[in-house]
């Protein structure tokens, strides 16, 4: 049986760091980075705007400690941000000693630009291909450590427990069409969120969630899946992202009469675009995604939007920032605008609507990145650990990868030296059911008549409309009846391809399974938070109860209709106060 | 909708044929459609045994390059309406071989990216630790090598570069950029070391400047140059360790 | 898993223009290398006596060894063109904190090429 000391499942950002922080601690570790993709491939790469951290002399610490806490609606866990911002800069700066080309100020020192829900500028930046060039800088690093081996194009499909402890998974490997146990002492999930449980998502294909519906099934709660991030400016048609750093430089977003209707809906009083202090943070379009993301559905419904064939856009107004500024600081917005929207955002403003972009809830770890199950630990989107509460700031994803990568790489090595092997012959009657039920459900699968992308399709439009950016209980309750039906359906499923050699039927029917696990949570989750919070936004709930649900959600596999229970937020410094953004 | 185009879909299953075919489909597509959009359109609607790697659809993750009409191209970056009403060609990427349908085996790569050592490597006195905060670097010494660590290792310039294609121990453009690409980074001494492996026959000096590499990089990384100046790196070098005293090292 | 190995195309340089160019540019070399190796053997019948060079003289008066130098010479200018070209590539020049812009680098090998034509040819004409 292959066996290893630590496996990292995913390798994205997170995973990396986790590799790279148990390369470092001890090179007699063996580690294994178990990816469905090959690790350049994984999504980190996509993220544009930049990574937050403090280190300017005119930022504090309880300045990125508030800004995160207000920002996601009082729901993160305070002594986990307090962590996450202290970490933060030793983090980045780490990085830059990895060689991350982050852009400099003309003195040598790094640059530092705005993001939304931000008071002060903290955001590092590579251009704005941070996330590309932060996961290139993570992968070749990777590359310098002897104990780092990789399992390149490796589904894993389940975790294995036994004795109540975690000692391994079981793993496709796609080009052979085999399954089997790797056994380890510690096991760290970096899989990344669940975008494409929805049907118009910056993610990419490889998002769908599949950690969390490993976790989930394995016994470990999935934390507060009802708080998904829009972001408000995706490219209609195919929800490519324009970074939040189009704004942060300067950008305006308007309706169809040209007006920045944002003021309209208590995100502060616009300055013109010509004065010295625009734009303001923390105040129109630096507000947080969330509630930017709900203006656009009210102005909407206001009829103040632009009609166009993938439906409803407004304007993101980059063109008075000059062509010089454009291509210097955001020219992947020009050139993503040119090549996908067909327009020139020197010339023209660019069309945009709210995507669907972050999880923020996802696999329930402590602030150690520990899960209940002994052995299991979770960090990155995955994860929910939880410094996003109901809503992210922008920039602190990039960072919680590197902060919470590296704690979860050191956690799983010190489990991994205290805890005696795994035990053989108990994985390997796992790994047997497990290859039956891989050959049996899917690479032989019989009979079966419902269309996989079809499944796919339907989860995605009743997400899309019953736990979108506004929700109701009658809705929620419609996509909760739905999933359950798929969840029938999907048992018999057609699949045609009966070969082993790399069949991405195969591959695309297990992540359908996961995501109809997750889908399931999330709705759950939503339909029992009576309350309207960040993200989470009930029209039939309006206001914020923090009596009853300054908790967080935890959602329970039970094989059937997920248990839904709650938890405490844990509040340091910083008690339930109002969010206030650009008054 | 109303407009259709083939698609020649490049097939290999290896359990069922012995040789490759090509086997079309027709796609009805809308004028923003780019090739990947048709590719998972035959995938999802068509033909749900066909194989192929994609992830992003926004240029970046590199993961769709194939051949279009013998070209390679990034498959979410190329637009149908450029070739309608001709018919649309789909291949692998030439030079490497094929595991399934689409699929490449990029195993080589992977060790020629470890190869030339793309990690920081620096002399013992200059490291610092992480209190005493970030290494300095203008703008201008940011400027000297960004534009070699924009590659997304998606594989066109292989596919692209005929001496590799004919003869695979050759280095290759992309890896040897991304040596180019540290050597050129002034918080970097790892010169030395990435020549010995770059500066091999294999490596820089199998180059005969095609170009083409650098044609079909869509994040226009130019290895060609970083090739040709290494080359003239390593010629100053090799002519400095004999001419100069003590080899032209301090 | 059994990948299949593609061969590589057979004459691949006539499948696209870029690589026929490419192999031109390749096989300039072998005129260029030709050209020099008739060079040597001119000056060499130089040595010889002003009647060796009388017949070589007159050997190159002929219609045919007048085409043939044209051709050696437009092989000449293509192979020149494309390796001036590439300069700028392979030779980054920063002044300061500016990059010297391709074209002037360019312009620095064409101006010193043109330069050095005229000298020579003044030197051969007066």
């Amino acid at each position: 049986m292959l066996k290893h000391d630590i496996l990292i499942i995913g390798g994205g950002g997170a995973g990396l760091r986790a590799a790279i922080a148990i390369g470092e601690i001890d090179p007699e570790l063996s580690v294994a980075v178990v990816s469905k993709v090959y690790p350049m491939r994984s999504h980190t790469v996509a993220a544009e705007g930049g990574a937050a951290g403090v280190i300017k002399d005119n930022d504090s610490f309880e300045n990125h400690c508030m800004d995160t806490i207000s920002g996601g609606d009082w729901m993160p866990d305070q002594d986990a941000v307090e962590l996450f911002v202290k970490k933060a800069p030793e983090e980045l700066i780490q990085l830059e000693h990895w060689g991350c080309p982050w852009s400099r100020e003309s003195d040598g020192k790094v640059a530092v630009r705005p993001f939304g829900g931000m008071n002060i500028e903290r955001t590092w930046f590579a251009s704005d291909k941070t996330g590309f060039h932060l996961l290139h800088t993570l992968f070749q690093t990777s590359l310098k450590y002897d104990n780092i081996i990789r399992y390149d194009e490796w589904f894993a499909t389940k975790i294995l427990v036994e004795n109540g402890r975690c000692q391994g998974v079981t793993a496709l490997e796609i080009r052979s069409g085999k399954v089997q146990a790797i056994a380890a002492k510690s096991v760290i999930i970096c899989t990344g969120g669940a975008g494409r449980l929805y049907p118009f998502t910056t993610n990419g294909s490889i998002k769908t969630g599949d950690g969390l519906a490993l976790a989930f099934r394995a016994g470990v709660p999935l934390k507060d899946l009802e708080f998904m991030q829009f972001h408000p400016t995706g490219l209609p048609g195919t929800g490519i992202l324009i970074t939040e750093a189009a704004r942060g430089e300067g950008g305006i977003l308007v309706n169809k009469d040209g007006y920045r209707y944002l003021q309209d809906y208590d995100l502060g009083k616009p300055l013109d675009i010509n004065d010295p202090d625009h734009p303001v943070k923390k105040s129109m379009e630096l507000g947080p995604r969330d509630r930017l993301s709900q203006a656009f559905v009210l102005e909407h419904e206001k009829g103040g939007t632009i009609p166009g064939p993938y439906g409803h856009v407004v304007h993101l107004d980059i063109r008075h920032l000059g062509e010089k500024i454009i291509n210097k600081k955001i020219p992947f917005v020009r050139e993503l605008a040119t090549k996908y929207a067909g327009i020139d955002p020197v010339f023209e403003p660019i069309p945009v609507r709210p995507v669907l972009h972050y999880t923020m809830g996802g696999i329930d770890t402590d602030i150690d990145t520990a899960t209940v199950i002994p052995g299991l630990f979770a960090a990155g989107e995955c994860a929910c650990v939880s410094i996003n509460g109901a809503n992210r700031l922008g920039s602190n994803s990039l960072t919680e990868l590197l902060v919470f990568g590296r704690i979860a790489g050191e956690g799983a090595a010190n489990h991994a030296k205290n805890n005696p092997g795994p035990d053989i012959s108990a994985l390997e009657s796992q790994e047997k059911d497990e290859q039956n039920r891989i050959l049996k459900g899917f690479y032989q699968k019989e009979s079966g008549t419902e269309n996989i992308s079809g499944l796919r399709e339907e989860m995605q439009e009743y997400m899309d409309s019953g736990v979108g950016i506004f929700r109701n209980e009658q809705g929620i309750r419609k996509t909760c009846d739905k999933l359950a039906e798929l969840k029938e359906r999907f048992a018999n499923i057609k699949i045609e391809d009966n070969t082993s050699t790399f069949n991405t039927e195969v591959t695309v029917a297990l992540e359908l399974e996961g995501m109809l696990e997750v889908a399931q949570a999330l709705s759950h989750c939503a339909l029992d938070r009576k309350e309207s919070r960040g993200s989470h936004q009930r029209s039939d709930f309006t206001g914020r109860d923090d009596d009853n649900y300054l908790k967080h959600s935890m959602a329970h596999y039970t094989g059937d209709i997920p248990k839904i229970d709650y938890k405490d937020v844990i509040i340091t410094k910083w008690p339930p106060a109002e969010r206030v953004y650009g008054r | 909708m109303g407009k259709t185009i083939e698609l020649e879909i490049f097939r290999y299953i290896p359990e069922i044929d012995e040789q490759p075919a090509y086997r079309s489909y027709e796609v009805e597509f809308e004028d923003d459609w780019v090739i990947l959009d048709a590719i998972n359109h035959i995938k999802d609607k068509m033909d749900g045994s066909l194989s192929y790697r994609w992830s992003c659809r926004m240029g970046v993750c590199g993961s769709c390059g194939m051949m279009i009409n013998g070209i390679p191209k990034l498959t979410c970056a190329t637009f149908l309406k450029d070739y309608y009403p001709k018919k649309v060609k789909v291949e692998p990427l030439l030079g490497f071989p094929v595991e399934r349908d689409l699929v490449i085996v990029m195993d080589d790569f992977m060790t020629k990216l470890e190869n030339v050592k793309p990690w920081m490597i620096r002399d013992k006195d200059k490291e610092k630790t992480i209190d005493k905060g970030e290494y300095l670097q203008s703008p201008v010494q940011l400027e000297k090598f960004i534009q070699f660590s924009m590659c997304i290792n998606c594989l066109l310039c292989y596919s692209a570069c005929p001496v590799y294609v004919v003869d695979n121990n050759f280095i290759g453009p992309a890896a040897i950029a991304l040596a180019q690409r540290y050597n050129l980074d002034s918080r970097d001494d790892g010169q030395d070391q990435r020549n010995e492996y770059i500066g091999k026959h294999e490596g820089i000096w199998d180059c005969t400047f095609v170009g083409e590499c650098s044609k079909v990089c869509p994040e226009d990384v130019d290895p060609a140059a970083a090739i040709q100046q290494a080359k003239v790196t390593n010629t100053q070098n090799f002519v400095k360790s004999i001419l100069w005293p003590f080899g032209g090292k301090k | 898993m059994k990948p299949y190995y593609r061969p590589p195309p057979h004459m691949f340089w006539l499948h696209r223009k870029p690589y026929f160019m490419f192999i031109i540019r390749e096989m300039t070399s072998l005129f260029i290398a030709g050209f020099c190796l008739f060079l040597l053997v001119f000056i060499y019948s130089l040595g010889q006596g002003r009647e060796t060079f009388d017949n070589m003289v007159a050997f190159l008066d002929s219609t045919f060894m007048i085409i043939v130098h044209w051709i050696v010479l437009v092989f000449a200018l293509y192979h020149t063109f494309t390796w001036f070209n590439l300069t700028p590539k392979v030779m980054v020049v920063w002044i300061g904190e500016k990059k010297v812009p391709e074209f002037m680098v360019l312009g620095a090998v064409y101006g010193g090429w043109i330069g050095v034509s005229i000298v020579i040819a003044w030197l051969i004409l007066y």
